[in-house]
């Protein structure tokens, strides 16, 4: 028989907290509050209390602290290890685990380790009243559709889309017991090793950070016209992005990729110049505040989801628009 | 040596289908495609194809596709087969019928790999462009106790090695992983090959493998979801966009920039 407890996965990543690790205290609550069990976070590569405090001030009832000197840094191999010793100690009826860049390789493992079934990419978590199981709510098809699905099997293991819920407040009253957890990992559990890391991610702003995205897409035509995406975005204080016809065009590196397959931002204003707006595009993009659509087809999907939008030639429109922008920041 | 590689393909149905033909059938919880539109294999297990053709141009290597589902249109799983692939099984029950539950998959693809008397490389696509699970690998790996390197762009033996460059969201990083071991590949790998007359000529003339539940000495309980399809449906927007007009379109470019302001979002 399981525990009544709520258990969230995470880990440290350089130096502090990986941050979709605080955003799954947020759905740890709600389904609390539906199930009244009692919510654990177990973080990996920290001995360090007052993380812990935060945690707690943040919603969890109790905090794993989980070390051992590999899991300093990643290692699918060591960290797939790690989580399911915690797991299996714990024992949870239900598990979260943030599918962000790593977790889309650990959370598969961990449920399959255990025996168990896995949520994949989940917008929304519940409990059924009836079957008090947990309920997630996922979009599939590259979001052309959304799917329901019931946890069979136990534990209980979702995986949530990064930024799909915020952080709660913190709350400096609440109070929770921290405890130590040294984990086991025998060496030979490690079978793949990183050689070389490799960045090639463009300077300024990062895409995720940036509170204005400017993209562009395959009716672009080429590489050049990025570098007028990249001057708005520079008088905009934002980022340039990409959809995946234009990475795989060379036109722009993959990392500048939003999407299904690239990266999921939540901007407040996304400004999109010559992208259709295909399900898998916006599945990366449907956070976004306020989406502006510039595209020369008026039936084009981004329509759907803009709250602003021209429909007409870009190669009119950028530079006008950029022209604007130039005059009203500047003035 | 002859390395031996699997590729995972699935049949999906065609994702760059118009918008308008997408539909779904809420009480079958499944999407309804109209018959002129044929399914495909899905995206990035042609990339997976391509990443095994490619180690088998350098290596003396054999690439066997194995497919799970039912329902095959057996003209679109062989273009595997006319790309380059030696071999093709089909893993063909009612019992395999697409569902959202990687769990009873992998299960039914454990079996069949282990029943071809296992292989040094399984190489599969990310994910699948219907559930968008990207677990299936991971999940594999997990049930035939190897390691797993996802999201691969190049993928090379070395040794007795696997040696693979992984799109990472700044970059990218080279993971070297032991065989046998399971990878999955990216698009940033590049365009699969498109098959040659000779290569259709020849997947015209080979017959696929067929293996059904008895076949694969499954025990039913195994393939029990562990996670079931509630519901499924298109989501509703309620977006409505303003459409900015001008005396032409640098008139409306600037109203738009004024519109924006207005708005305090610039």
């Amino acid at each position: 028989m399981a525990t009544q407890e709520i258990l969230v996965l995470t880990y440290m990543k350089d130096g502090s907290l990986e941050p979709s690790g605080l955003e799954l205290l947020n759905p740890a609550t709600e389904l609390s509050n539906q199930n009244g069990m009692q919510i654990g976070i177990a973080i990996l590569g920290s001995e360090d209390e007052s993380i812990a405090e935060e945690c707690i001030s943040k919603g969890a009832d109790k905090v794993y602290l989980v070390s051992n000197d590999i899991l300093k840094t990643y290692n699918s191999d060591a960290y797939v290890h790690a989580m399911t010793q915690v797991a299996a100690k714990i024992d949870p009826s239900i598990i979260l685990i943030s599918r962000n860049i790593e977790g889309r390789e650990l959370a598969a493992r961990v449920a399959f380790r255990l025996g168990t079934g896995l949520a994949q990419d989940c917008l929304e978590v519940s409990i059924d009243k009836e079957t008090n199981r947990m309920l997630a709510n996922r979009p599939v098809y590259g979001g052309s559709a959304i799917a329901i699905v019931d946890c069979q099997s136990d534990p209980q293991v979702a995986a949530i889309r990064p930024k799909a819920y915020e952080a709660l407040e913190a709350d400096t009253a609440r109070t929770g017991e921290i405890e130590l957890f040294e984990a086991d990992i025998p060496e030979n559990v490690i079978k793949v090793h990183t050689i070389e890391t490799v960045a090639e991610e463009a300077e300024g702003i990062q895409l995720e950070d940036a509170r204005i995205v400017v993209a562009g897409g395959r009716g672009l035509g080429g590489p050049e016209p990025f570098e007028q995406l990249g001057e708005l975005a520079d008088l905009l204080d934002g980022a340039v992005g990409a959809s995946r016809a234009a990475v795989d065009s060379g036109w722009i590196p993959h990392s500048q990729q939003v999407g299904l397959t690239g990266k999921t931002i939540t901007p407040d204003v996304y400004i999109t110049v010559a992208i259709s707006g295909a399900s898998q595009h916006m599945a990366g993009c449907t956070g976004s505040k306020v989406i502006v659509a510039i595209n020369k087809d008026p039936e084009a999907n981004i329509f759907k989801d803009a709250k602003y939008g021209i429909v007409g030639d870009w190669e009119n429109i950028l530079p006008a628009l950029t022209e604007t922008v130039r005059e009203l920041t500047q003035s | 040596m002859s390395i031996k590689i699997a590729v995972l393909a699935k049949q999906v149905v065609d994702p760059d289908m118009p918008p308008s033909a997408f539909k779904i059938d809420e009480t079958l919880k499944q999407v309804t495609t109209p018959s002129t539109i044929p399914p495909v294999v899905n995206g990035f297990d042609e990339n997976a194809v391509e990443a095994a053709l490619i180690l088998k141009d350098a290596l003396q290597a054999t690439v066997t596709v194995i497919s799970s589902g039912t329902g095959f249109a057996l003209d679109v799983m062989k273009k595997p087969l006319s790309m380059g692939a030696d071999e093709l099984v089909l893993l063909d029950d009612e019992a395999f019928s697409n569902t959202i539950d990687t769990f009873s998959i992998a299960t039914i693809l454990a079996s069949s790999i282990e029943k071809l008397g296992g292989f040094d490389l399984i190489i599969c696509g990310r994910q699948a462009s219907d559930w968008d699970n990207a677990q299936l690998p991971l999940g594999l790996a997990e049930l035939l106790n190897m390691p797993c390197i996802t999201l691969g762009k190049k993928v090379d033996i070395i040794d007795d090695k696997v040696r693979v460059e992984r799109v990472t969201s700044e970059g990218y990083e080279i993971i070297e992983g032991s065989l046998p071991c399971v990878v999955t590949v990216s698009n940033e790998l590049g365009q699969p090959r498109y098959p040659t007359l000779r290569g259709i000529m020849a997947a015209t003339r080979k017959k696929p493998t067929v293996w059904n539940t008895g076949d694969l000495e499954l025990d039913p309980d195994t393939l029990i979801p562990k996670v079931q399809l509630r519901d499924l449906f298109v989501p509703v927007n309620t977006q409505e966009c303003e459409f900015i007009e001008g005396e032409d379109e640098v008139d409306a470019a600037k109203n738009l920039a004024l519109r924006l302001r207005e708005e305090k979002l610039i």
